[in-house]
């Protein structure tokens, strides 16, 4: 019998301590499945966020760093002019890559760094116990805006996305969802397109991937499948922005 | 092979020291007093390497960070604010156990202070300066030679114990101009590292964190670093002492301090007062030895442009075995030849 889904070599064979639901075993998954199939597994560098995923290389089968909060794309940036022959990629949070990495995201896209970046939405920080995220809805309740996020007192959600799309350095941007098995599928051809980038040398691109977070979002996994669909992708429009 | 010999400022001996020493890697964020620093290595990075202009000084960094977890030999420099911002990634260097150079051209504080030449940040130098139990090796060069030379040796330090080596100037050293002999001895390329990530080909994948989640790991961690501490404040103590045999008054300056002191000293000397001079060159590890006089007579004084940061060191060091006086100025106010005079002969 032939096998046609099998475990990614890039992923290892141990579980995540990820919670029930969380879109990040997936998004994982999903990397990892990219580059066994651009056949570059033993030339990435991945770096590893500071948020949930802060111990992604213990479930990806490549060279890893760490980076401080928000600086990812700072340390990616130094690895891939030290070794531009290198596929080199950041997987980062809202929090991370639109709060307090604003800066270095801002720059190393408009320097159009040969990078691919897959960024995280799931509207919450999750590590740190479901605080107000740049990313959060209007009206969503979280442990830091109780009655909802209030655009007088919060300000909006922040469309990162858009906002690169406009820089020239930046090639691709796209925005994904976890959705549904079907929205998996057409966030992995994404994350593909966004590293075949890379590899041609084309610059800067960037995947936003819509990710479930059940637990902060108080909702089942069912429910948060829902509500990415029902209301999140409303206020963050899926498709290609770039 | 003679070797050349050529005039440039402190800042552009430090740059010129880096590129002799292999220095691949460039990050930095404009800043005076040390300006000449980052323009000589925009100008002189050679093609292979890399040169950036970072957004910021946490950019810089961590650019560094990265540049190092590649391998290359990687360098940053700033002033005193700038410094403050990248304490966080240095410290994120000294956990993964990472090889940098950062250079401190010191400026006048607290907050924006002013550019003045300073000596006030030896507290945050020597201390670690960011979060967490960690060190870095910080040498402070007195003359424009020795930033050039003493840049090599912190490349070689920081590969050798994996740990970042801070370089700590004044405005003045930054600015003032001296002839320089440049080392003739070829830099080898970078050596091997083999828990740099350059991609897994042939082996198991290379991380590098400063993370340790599991019960205990971040304990046992801290004591290979501290270890590794252990080790370089017993090989890595330098210094330079005159007059030590005789002196029964010890002044205690480093960098540019040390500079005005060695002239009030030799002032002294020629009107027959016993006055030497210990001048540390590692501000940490810090120098015991020169301190470990038997003489209970002798006394010290330390004279900085801050206001007695190094003098706890000295403290350390003498333990209580000989008076120890002070004296320093620190926003602009540098201890002038003649104030040094009257303190010392106050004392003697």
């Amino acid at each position: 019998m032939e096998k046609i889904f099998f475990r990614a070599e890039s992923l290892y064979d141990v579980s995540t301590h990820y919670c029930p639901g969380c879109g990040h075993g997936i998004a994982h998954r999903l990397v990892a499945e990219v580059i066994d199939e651009l056949g570059v597994r033993e030339k990435t560098i991945g770096i590893a966020p500071v948020g949930c995923a802060v111990v992604a290389y213990d479930y990806w089968n490549f060279d890893c760093s760490e980076a401080a909060h928000g600086r990812a794309l700072a340390v990616a940036t130094a690895i891939k002019r030290v070794h531009p022959q290198n596929v080199v990629f950041t997987y980062q949070g809202d929090g991370d890559l639109a709060a307090i990495g604003t800066n270095e995201t801002i720059h190393a896209a408009n320097r159009g760094e040969n990078l691919t970046v897959v960024f995280i939405n799931n509207a919450v920080y999750g590590m740190t116990g479901g605080q107000m995220a740049p990313t959060t809805l209007l009206g969503q309740k979280t442990s830091t805006s109780i009655e909802g996020r209030q655009k007088e007192k919060h300000g909006y959600p922040l469309k990162i996305s858009e906002m690169l799309a406009l820089l020239p350095g930046v090639t691709y941007v796209e925005r994904v969802s976890l959705q549904s098995p079907q929205e998996v599928l057409k966030a992995k051809r994404a994350i593909k397109q966004a590293f075949e980038n890379q590899i041609n040398n084309l610059g800067f691109s960037l995947v936003e991937v819509l990710s479930p977070c059940p637990t902060y979002w108080g909702q089942s996994p069912k429910e948060a499948l829902d509500w990415i669909r029902d209301v999140m992708q409303k206020e963050f429009p899926l498709g290609r922005i770039k | 092979m003679e070797k050349k010999k050529i005039l440039i400022s402190g800042n552009e001996a430090i740059a010129e020291g880096a590129l002799q020493a292999g220095c691949t890697f460039y990050a930095g964020y404009p800043i005076t007093p040390q300006n000449e620093l980052i323009a000589y290595m925009a100008k002189h990075m050679p093609k292979k390497g890399v040169f950036i202009q970072a957004e910021s000084e946490p950019a810089a960094i961590n650019m560094v960070y990265g540049a190092a977890a590649a391998g290359a030999r990687s360098m940053t420099s700033s002033s005193s604010p700038g410094i403050s911002l990248m304490q966080e990634g240095i410290s994120y260097i000294a956990g993964s156990r990472l090889p940098a150079v950062i250079v401190n051209i010191m400026r006048g504080g607290p907050g924006l202070g002013n550019i003045a030449p300073a000596q006030s940040d030896y507290f945050q130098a020597t201390r670690g300066g960011g979060h967490g139990d960690y060190h870095l090796i910080v040498l402070a060069p007195g003359s424009v030679q020795e930033a050039y030379d003493l840049t090599q040796t912190s490349f070689d330090l920081a590969d050798k114990y994996r740990v970042p080596v801070m370089i700590l100037g004044d405005g003045i050293l930054g600015q003032m101009m001296e002839p320089v002999r440049l080392s003739a001895k070829k830099i080898k390329a970078n050596t091997f590292k083999g828990w740099a990530l350059t991609g897994c080909q042939g082996r198991k994948p290379n991380i590098v964190k400063s993370f340790f989640l599991r019960e205990g790991a971040l304990e046992e961690f801290n004591l290979k670093l501290q270890k590794n501490y252990e080790l370089i404040r017993k090989k890595e103590e330098r210094y330079e002492g005159l007059f030590l045999s005789d002196a029964k008054v010890i002044l205690v300056a480093y960098g540019t301090m040390a500079r005005i002191a060695k002239s009030v000293i030799s002032q002294l000397r020629s009107a027959g007062k016993k006055v030497g001079l210990i001048r540390p060159i590692s501000l940490w590890p810090f120098p015991q030895e020169p301190f470990n006089l038997k003489n209970k007579k002798i006394k010290y004084l330390v004279v900085e442009m801050s206001y007695g940061q190094m003098l706890e060191d000295v403290k350390l060091a003498v333990c209580g075995r000989q008076r120890i006086e002070f004296l320093g100025r620190s926003g602009g106010g540098v201890p002038s030849q003649e104030e040094m005079i009257n303190k010392i002969k106050k004392i003697l």
